[in-house]
């Protein structure tokens, strides 16, 4: 039901502040959670930015965790509020921003976005969308458009 | 005796799109069993061939980890809620990254 042709929209204040996250972090990895609708199409719409802490203390500059508390937490109030979970967002410092063999070893939503901002000695420049489609044994990212 | 168990989006697949159930149970396993009776193709994304919660699938009842309690064995009350929520992490680390991608740049 999900596959190259889905799309992440986004306006541009939230897509400006998951970026700046990156930024605010750097050299280490930011983190949080997009929450939003699914339309009929399979297409995302992000409604708010949740930023959350980086629990991987100990490797923070090339390793993220958020906690599953705070994903029951954001999940419960996602859904009193109508919206659900729709993806999650990241930050690579000084490295691209495409997906890493950790990101999809650690990745288990499938059919969420998993937004990835490059963040280049300080200041976030590209930002790219993927989709984590199929199951956990075959599970792979694809390219996903971010409209903003 | 009802316990509602909240089913994140990965796994809706599996239970015919439905975000929660209603479901009886003493115990969080006994929910679950339950759970994966009314959706068999739900049982390997939960559960490990050995019986127990797969490695990367975090269960709550309401907002404690059943892991810190007794785990699968951790007893539910009426109108309690178990919440399903697979982990989240990575990091650029093992980047494979390539030099295409330069969408979205600012």
């Amino acid at each position: 039901m999900l596959g190259d042709s889905m799309a992440l929209r986004i306006s541009r204040p939230l897509f400006e502040r998951l970026r700046q996250h990156g930024e605010q972090t750097y050299p280490h990895e930011c983190c949080g959670l997009l929450v939003g609708e699914f339309d009929e199409a399979g297409n995302k719409t992000v409604k708010s930015v949740v930023s959350c802490g980086n629990m991987r203390t100990d490797s923070p500059h090339n390793r993220y965790h958020i906690s599953p508390a705070e994903l029951v937490r954001i999940q419960r109030e996602s859904r009193a509020a109508g919206y659900d979970i729709v993806g999650f967002y990241h930050s690579h410092p000084d490295h691209p921003a495409f997906w890493s063999r950790t990101d999809l070893a650690e990745a288990h939503w499938t059919g969420c976005s998993y937004v990835i901002t490059s963040v280049e000695k300080g200041k976030a420049t590209v930002t790219n969308s993927f989709i984590l489609l199929d199951r956990e044994e075959t599970k792979h990212f694809a390219n996903e458009a971010i409209e903003i | 005796m009802s316990i509602k168990i909240l089913i994140p989006i990965p796994l809706r697949p599996y239970t015919g799109e439905q975000s929660g159930a209603k479901l009886t149970g003493w115990t969080v396993v006994g929910a679950l069993s339950n759970l994966v009776t009314q959706h068999p193709d739900l049982r390997r994304h939960l559960f490990a061939e050995e019986g127990k919660l797969r490695s990367f699938v975090n269960v709550y009842r309401n907002d404690d980890d059943v892991r810190y309690l007794a785990k699968e064995a951790t007893p539910v009350k009426n109108a309690e809620t178990i919440t399903i929520v697979p982990s989240l992490a990575g990091g650029v680390s093992a980047c494979a990254c390539p030099t295409a991608l330069q969408s979205n740049r600012m």
